[in-house]
Order: structure tokens, then sequence, then C-alpha cells
């Protein structure tokens, strides 16, 4: 039996209208239940891999396969389609819809994708970060660590088999971001997603199964 | 320093200005469409107003005073002014419209060809040897028919092609227009032209001591100037229209503006950190509006000038239609028009941008916001602006309560805009309860498209509601415009109904301007009274004259038909007792204009001079009209013919026997008359041709209105392009939840269809208060006239439907301009 990797890297290059190369020959597979946090200083190209993973860019070179499919076949409804159904984004600035409650922006993939008993499943979510009783707050009602956990709430509600984090906890005091990683750790362990964080800090990288550093769009290391 | 603020200018607001192309030039769109129509009304009002000063001053050299009466000058009096010990030479003039067979009307000039050179000694137009024959015709004329000298012309011999590019006429000889019009002995006035040594005041004093008391003598400027004050009311009421798309504009200069401010806000902040002064950042968006107010009404006014030579006509046919004769001159753009244009559209986008500048300059140095704050701030302003709605629409009806200040319905057009301010400021509230109360259908039905689109218009609240109020304040207009004329047209039709029923009406040939009543033949009487199926005819006299400084009608009919036929309705009283108590006596009925106009009530006695002689004529009633603004003072036949025994009718109304063959009647009528230049029109006709005149006179409003909906659509598509530039990190994001391309279109058209739902349903309940203040005190106060209130429900719905239509077409390129954004970009923005 051919065992696939939920995300599935191979020999990419990327480089960028103006030629700036932000990959060159990255090769990475994540496992189901597994949490990678690429390392490396600002412009080396975590973002680029992590876009990659999100399935928000295509590679100049080489081959990216996220749950199954090779993005660079898909067309864009494919791509909606594999981002609505298979892939959970949390950001560094939470980027939650201001004008929508917490309950409403982990609806918000549900809908989208025209899934049923959205508010359920949705409060299910809330239930799981935590934050139940804020479900009818809105974002500026919230604390920083709140918002983040919503965020998760938000990309764990369609049950994806990629989560995919940058920098989570970046924007967060010591305390919240613990919070956060032990979430993004359990989204792992309770889900089964492959979780990939691009991450600046020990703390997350330390939460990590795989840490894989990178430099001037090269993979440098990788550590289990 | 100033180098530092022209650096600042450069980067903060003519970068981004430069780098939305799209929205700045729908800005400038803006303000220029405001600016050119009123650039364009002003214009071609003018131009249509402006040519009072007969033709002939072309013909025959300036003229210095005019002597007039009413029912027309007896020529006999031309040898005893003649005899008079002045230096002035005293010429007939005869004026009247004449049909050009196929060709249409033009007017007539009878003139004296014995002195045939000016005053000034110039060589005259004409060959006074063959003149008698012979017709001078206008360079206007001569181009429209191509005619050139020696040509033949209503059998006369072209002599002479006047240059005179603006108007059209014909010159003939006195005695050949008094032959051709059958107006013997009598003329419509006499000119005086003084030698250059004589004064004024003795000739004027020495002819008017010659000439019977009821005569009026006067400069041909205080004619002007009376044409030009009966077109005040009508000139104010198509300038405060005009204004409402200028006002449109300015909503929508506050919004790109506030926009401009909302989106900057964070380099006001650092900026503000780095040591500008709160005063520099408040001149830097004042700058901004200033720069787009200069532009944009520079375009105006070329824009204005092109509007208004579509607009001449249309303005000169409704001056002609109902108030009086008059053929557009040419349109002239003044440098004071240009001046006062850029100075107006400057003007009101610094005012609009006023409250965003300042609002701007408040940013504290650290500052950096969330736009949310901000909203929630003005969340929290509504139950205050509510309050100040209050008190502007109860200051509106307060308003509408006083009478006209000098003649114009002033507190009428301030309730309007009290009204309008009410609106602006209700609109954050009605937006937000809307939405509450379509929250559930729009998720119901919109999926997460209809959610967002819900909630971001109620999360930009502030922007939302100044988009919605400029839609609003030009859907209202519509509203308010449709239903007055639509029950203005509905009135005019039962009036009609009411008062033609006759089944065959004739006049003279020729044009059926305001104040132009062309006589008929005196033989058509017995003829038509003699044509088998003929059951009674109603002779109708009428003719201008002046009252109280201003031309009316004075009309003379048969009153006991009138009373029989007809069904006056008078504005108190029994109609049957009032006409019956006219019949030879020297009372009259007065339309409602003209009571309004001069302030006439039942029971007074009205001077008139007739002829030689002043009448004083008793009102027996005041009855409603809706012919003319000029108002029509109405007496029995017999009453006008004691006093002016030769005055020629100008209208028979025939009414045939019952069982007889209206058609048959008609063309029979048609045989017998046929070397008579006659209109003769069925009953129907005459109906439809009153409902076209009506129609073609509000052709001009609806063409206001038409701009200050295309202004608001402008700001539609600006303001939803605003939406999207500002929240294009939330498109990227839903773009990352798995919104497709099309959600993402969906999404936004549903914001335009909103923001179009709600400006129509605001715009509508603005527009029907507004209605009533237009019919119940504008026009009231402007023209005198009673209008029945008949909101035309199906047009009304129509024309909403389509403005909400083009609400979502505007959205259309924003939703494309979205759905086109690339997430992974703007996502990592801030």
């Amino acid at each position: 039996m051919n065992f696939v990797f939920p995300i599935s890297i191979r020999d990419v290059t990327k480089v960028y209208p103006g030629g700036v190369e932000a990959l060159r020959g990255v090769s990475l597979d994540c496992a189901a239940g597994q949490v990678t946090a690429l390392l490396g200083r600002s412009g080396c190209g975590k973002t680029t891999l992590l876009n990659l993973c999100g399935a928000m860019d295509f590679p100049t070179a080489g081959r990216v396969s996220l749950a199954g499919q090779v993005t660079s076949s898909l067309d864009d409804t494919g791509l909606t389609q594999l981002r609505r159904h298979k892939i959970g984004f949390v950001f560094q600035f939470f980027q939650l819809l201001p004008s929508l409650t917490a309950l409403e922006n982990v609806e918000l993939p549900l809908l989208l994708s025209g899934a049923k008993n959205t508010e359920a499943t949705a409060m299910e979510r809330l239930r799981w970060v935590g934050l139940e009783e804020k479900s009818q707050a809105l974002p500026y009602q919230l604390s920083g660590g709140q918002m983040q956990r919503v965020a998760i709430a938000r990309a764990l509600v369609h049950d994806p088999a990629i989560l995919v984090a940058d920098e989570p906890t970046g924007n967060l005091d010591t305390a919240s971001g613990d919070t956060i990683l032990r979430l993004i750790r359990r989204a792992a362990d309770e889900f089964g997603a492959a979780v990939v964080i691009a991450t600046h800090s020990a703390e997350a990288a330390a939460f990590a199964d795989v840490r894989v550093r990178m430099r001037d769009g090269e993979i440098e290391g990788v550590v289990s | 320093m100033k180098i530092i603020g022209l650096n600042l200018f450069r980067q903060l607001i003519l970068r981004p200005l430069r780098r939305d192309m799209t929205r700045t030039i729908l800005t400038l769109l803006s303000i220029a469409l405001g600016v050119a129509v009123v650039i364009a009304i002003e214009l071609s009002g003018d131009a249509a107003s402006g040519s009072f000063e007969s033709s002939l001053t072309t013909l025959v050299g300036k003229v210095d005073y005019e002597i007039t009466a009413n029912g027309g000058v007896d020529e006999r009096y031309i040898a005893k002014l003649a005899s008079l010990p002045v230096n002035a030479r005293f010429s007939p003039v005869i004026e009247q419209p004449v049909l050009i067979p196929g060709q249409g009307s033009t007017t007539l000039y009878g003139i004296d060809t014995i002195p045939l050179t000016n005053r000034d000694g110039e060589a005259s137009t004409f060959d006074p040897e063959t003149f008698e024959n012979s017709v001078v015709v206008s360079s206007d004329l001569a181009a429209r028919l191509h005619l050139k000298k020696g040509d033949k012309l209503l059998n006369f011999t072209i002599r002479s092609i006047a240059p005179d590019r603006n108007n059209e006429w014909i010159g003939i000889d006195i005695a050949a227009a008094q032959r051709l019009l059958g107006m013997y002995g009598k003329l419509d006035r006499i000119e005086v032209f003084l030698s250059s040594n004589e004064n004024g005041a003795s000739v004027e004093r020495q002819i008017r001591a010659a000439i019977p008391p009821s005569w009026d003598v006067q400069t041909p400027g205080a004619r002007s100037e009376e044409n030009r004050r009966m077109l005040r009311a009508f000139r104010w009421n198509l300038r405060i229209l005009s204004y409402i798309s200028l006002l449109v504009g300015a909503f929508l200069i506050y919004n790109t503006i506030a926009v401009s401010v909302v989106r900057r806000r964070t380099e006001i902040g650092i900026l503000r950190a780095l040591g500008t002064s709160s005063r520099g950042v408040l001149l830097i968006f004042l700058g901004e509006a200033t720069m787009l107010g200069i532009l944009g009404s520079a375009l105006g006014i070329a824009l204005g000038r092109l509007l208004a030579g579509a607009l001449v006509g249309m303005i000169s046919d409704t001056v002609n239609a109902l108030f009086t004769t008059s053929s557009p001159g040419a349109i002239t753009l003044s440098p004071a028009a240009v001046l006062a244009a850029l100075f107006t559209g400057t003007a009101v986008a610094f005012a609009s941008a006023l409250i965003p500048a300042r609002e701007a300059a408040r940013v504290a140095p650290a500052e950096a916001m969330r736009r949310s704050v901000v909203e929630h701030e003005t969340r929290l302003h509504i139950r205050r602006d509510l309050i100040i709605a209050a008190v502007a629409a109860a200051t509106a009806v307060v308003l509408c309560q006083f009478g006209p200040i000098d003649g114009r319905p002033l507190l009428g057009y301030a309730a309007t805009l009290f009204a309008v301010v009410a609106t602006a400021m209700a609109a954050p509230a009605f937006v937000t309860g809307a939405i509450r109360i379509l929250r559930g259908i729009l998720r119901q039905f919109g999926g997460a498209p209809g959610l967002i689109a819900g909630r971001s218009l109620v999360a930009s609240l502030a922007r939302t509601s100044v988009v919605v109020t400029a839609l609003a304040t030009a859907i209202s207009m519509m509203v308010a415009v449709g239903i007055m004329v639509g029950s203005f047209r509905e009135t005019v039709q039962v009036w009609l109904d009411s008062q033609i029923r006759a089944d065959i009406y004739m006049r003279a040939q020729g044009s059926a301007a305001a104040g132009i009543f062309p006589p008929v033949a005196a033989p058509v009487e017995k003829i038509v009274e003699q044509t088998p199926g003929v059951a009674e005819i109603d002779v109708f006299h009428a003719f201008e004259f002046r009252y109280e400084g201003t031309h009316a009608t004075f009309g003379a009919g048969k009153m006991d038909i009138v009373r029989r036929r007809r069904s006056l309705r008078f504005l108190s009283g029994n109609a049957n007792g009032i006409l019956a108590s006219l019949r030879g006596e020297d009372r009259a009925i007065v339309t409602e204009p003209f009571a309004d106009k001069h302030h006439v009530h039942v029971g007074e006695v009205l001077h008139i001079p007739l002829g030689a002689r002043t009448v004083a004529l008793t009102v027996a009633g005041i009855y409603y009209d809706y012919s003319s603004d000029r108002g029509t003072v109405l007496v029995d036949r017999s009453t006008l013919l004691k006093y002016l025994p030769d005055q020629p009718f100008t209208n028979i109304a025939v009414y045939v026997q019952p069982g007889a063959d209206a058609m048959k009647v008609r063309r029979d009528l048609q045989f017998r008359l046929r070397d008579f230049p006659l209109m003769i029109a069925p009953n129907e006709v005459l109906r439809r041709a009153a409902v076209e005149v009506f129609d073609r006179t509000f052709a001009v409003t609806y063409a206001l209105e038409a701009v200050a909906i295309v202004v608001a659509m402008l700001g539609a598509a600006n303001s939803l392009l605003a939406l999207v530039l500002d929240r294009r990190r939330e498109i990227g994001l839903i773009r990352y939840l798995g919104a497709a391309t099309g959600q993402v279109r969906r999404m936004i058209l549903m914001e335009a269809g909103l923001l179009g739902l709600l400006a129509g349903s605001l715009g509508l309940g603005l527009g029907m208060a507004l209605s009533l203040v237009l019919i119940y005190v504008v026009n009231k106060q402007s023209f005198g006239w009673t209008i029945q209130f008949h909101p035309p429900a199906l047009l009304l719905a129509g024309a909403l439907l389509l403005v909400w239509a083009v609400t979502v077409l505007a959205g259309v390129y924003p939703a494309r301009f979205a759905a086109r954004l690339e997430p992974a970009e703007v996502i990592h923005e801030e």
C-alpha cells in the first residue's frame, strides 16, 4: 500500500516576477498528525513555502501535492475546492472579519462550501477552543489570544487534512502564545491534520515533531 | 516648510489618487456632472429667455419707445403723433406669426417702408421702390428654407436677406401685412425713434398726452424686463433642480475625502508622530478636495456648455408654450459664468471635505486605529443624529407654512433642504435597522456572500450612510418630481376633460405659443354657423394685455354656452350662478394663477384698459385653469364687444347636432373654409396636443433628474470600489477560507443591490414628502396652480426598479475588481 503524505513537495523552485528566487530545489513531506515547524530568518522563504502548502501559490518548477492533488494541475475552481475542504489557515494577525461575530467567523468556511448544520458545527469548534461564551462577541471585543483561538476554531471547522499557520504566536504574549501552541498540537493529535507552522519562536519550534531550518530559499536541515 | 508640505501632499494625496485612478476619475466625473448641470441650466435659461429684444432691431435700428394698447393700436393715431412738435419718427408695426405652407410658422413683421433709413443715416436693407410687393427675410430663415434673392415667398419676391443668425422672420410693408392678416386699421404697436438731440422724457410726456390714457408707452427694455420677470419663477425652479446634482456630488466628495482619511489613518498617525501639525493635516485633505473641485469644475464647465446646447431647445419650447413668445438666443459662456461655476464647484467640494478633513486633523500622533473602532463610534452617535433629523424634519414642516418671499417660494426650497438634511441624519439608523431586519433573509438566501455583504455595509456605516443618502437624494428628487408631474398631468387631464367638450376647434394657422392669438377672419363665423350639422358655436376672443406690469390674457366667450356645455370649476361659489351673472355685465372671472399673482379676491374690481377706455370689471369668481401661468381674465363676449366692437375673434368651438357625424361636419367645414388659413381640429387632436405640450414642458425636468441619477450611480460605483479597496485584505481572507471568485463577485453585487434597496426605500420616503412640498408649496407659490395629489404608482415602481438595476450594474466593475485580487498578496499587506 502506498502511503500518501497530505503535503508532498518535490524539487520546488519559486521565482517571483523581477527575478527574486524565493525557493530553490525544496523537497518536504508532512505526515498526518505531525507538526512541522519552518524556521529561519525573515526572507528565507518560509512564507513562500507556506503559501505553496496552502494552495495559495504555484511553484515555478517542481511539484506540490496537497491531500493527493497536484496543485499545478488544478484550475481556479479545483484550488478553491481544495482550500475549502482540505486546508485550514491561521495567521499572525488573526484575520477575523470585524463585522462578523466569533461564531459567524468560525461558521464562514462552512457557509462558503454550502455545508449543512453550520451553526452547530461552528459552536462545537468554539467550545473546543474554550470560547463558547464569546460566540456572539465581535472581534474588537476580544483579546488577542481569544481572537487567535477563534481563528484556530475557524481553521479546523471543516476537519482539514492540512493546517497552515503563519507565525501564529507572533502577535501574542507568552501565556496566550502557549495556549495557541497547545491548541495547534491538539489539532494534529485529535484531528489528524498535517500542521505546518512558520515561526521565529523557539517555544513554537519546541512543540513541533519536525523542525525544518531554512536559509536563502533552501532547506538547511531537518530535525525530527 | 512649504516644500515639505508639497512633498506630503504629493505622497499622501497625489500618489494615492494616481494609484486609484478609476476612483479618481469617478469622483471628478461626479463633480463635473454636478457643475455641468448647473451651468447648462444657467446658460440655456439665459439663451432661452434672453432674446426678447425684437428682431426688428436688425431691420429698423434701435427703438426708443413702444406704444401699445390692449386689443391693438388704432392706426389713425400715427397721423396725430406725427404732428407733434418733437424730433422723432413714429413707425407702425405689426408682429404676428404667419404660416409658410409646408414649412411651419415664422414671425411676420409689417413695417412702414417709407422712411427706410435709420436715424443714423445708414443705408437701409430695403429698396423702397419695390417694397410693396417684396419681402426681406432673416438669414436664419433663408438658410433653413434655402432661399435666395429673387425667390418667391408667400406671393412676395425676396428682395433682400438680412443678417440675423438667431431668429427667423419675414419683413413686409405694413399695408401688405394688414391685407395678409386681415388687420385693417389695426397695429400691434407704434415704435418711436428719437433724434439724438431729443429729450426722451419730454417726448414721452407729449406722446402720453396725445394718446388715450389706457394705452401704454414703455421702453423696449421694460418689455424684456417684464418677460424676464415672468420667467423668474420657472427659471428658479429649474435652477434649484439643477443644484440637486451638485448636492449629490457634494455627498460624494464628502465620501471620497472620508475614504481618503480612513484609508490613510495610519500614515496620518505616523506623520503626526514625526511632527506634522494637525493644521498641516487639515490643509492637506482640504487641498485634496480643492484640487478635485477645481479639476471637476473645469471639466464641468466644458460639459455644461455642451449640455446647454442640448437643453436650450427644450427650455425654449416650455417658455413659448407656457409663458411668452421668444426665440432662443445664442449661448454665451461669459468669463463671469466660468468663474462662478469654478467657484461654486470648488466651494462645494471644499465645504463637503471639511468634516472628514477635521477628523483627519484630530488623529492623535500614536493613534493608528483600526477602522472598526471609528465605525463603532459612528454607531454610538445614532441617537444624537436621530434627534437632529427630527429637528430638521420639524423645521421643514414649519417652513412650509409660510408664504412666498418676493414672489419666490424661498422657504419652500429651504424646507426641501431641511428634509434632505433630516434624511441624511436618519440614514445611519435606517441602514442599521434595515439590515438587522434583512439579516436573516440575506443569510438564508445569500449564503456566506449575503451574510458578509449585509454586515460589511453596517461595519462601514459612516461611509455606507453617505452613499445611501447621496443615492436617496437623487432618487427622492426623481420620485418627488415624478409624483408632482404625474399629479399635475392627471389634474390637467381631468381639467381637459371638463374644458374640451366641443367636437371641433378652430383657430388661425401658425404658432400656438403663449401670448400669441392670431385673429380669424370675420366671415368665418357665419360660414361655420350655416354649415349643416352644426348645433351651435362658441366664438372666443383672446388677446394679450398688461396688468400691474405683467402680461396676462384677456378672453371673451359666449358665457351661456360655456355654462351649458363646459364645466368650469371655481375655487368657491356656484358655477352656474357665477357664469349666468356675467352676460352683458361689467363682470369677469379670473383664473387661479391670475388671482394668485395679483392677490385678487371675489368681489374686487379690476381696472382694465380696453381700447381707448379703462373698464372697471367686478370679479365674479376664480376658476381652476392650467392652460398658462400668465393668468386669464374672462368676460362675456357681449361685454368685450361693448368696448372693443372691432376686436377680431381668435377661436371657435363647434358643437355638432346630436346624431350628426362630427368627422363629416369637419370635412365639410374644411371645404367651406378652404380659402381661410385655419387649423380645424377634432376634439381628440386638441386634447392630445395639449398633453404633448405638457409632456414637452417637463422634458427638461426629466433630463435633470437623469443627470442627478447618473451622478449618484457614479457615486455608488465609486463607493463600492472604495469599499472593495478598503476591504481587500478581508476579500483575500475569504478566498483563503474557500470562497470562489464567483462568490466574491456575488458578495459585492449583493452589497450594490443592498445599497440600491436601502437608498430606494429611503429615497421613496423622502420623495413622497418632497412631492408634497413641491405640489402644495413650491408649485403653488411659483405658478399659482392647485394640483390634485395623484402619484403615478406604476411609473414610480418601474423607475425605482430601473434605478435599482442600474445600482447593481454600478457594482459590476468593483465586483470584478474584487474577484481579481490576489489573496496571497493582499493578506500580507499589513
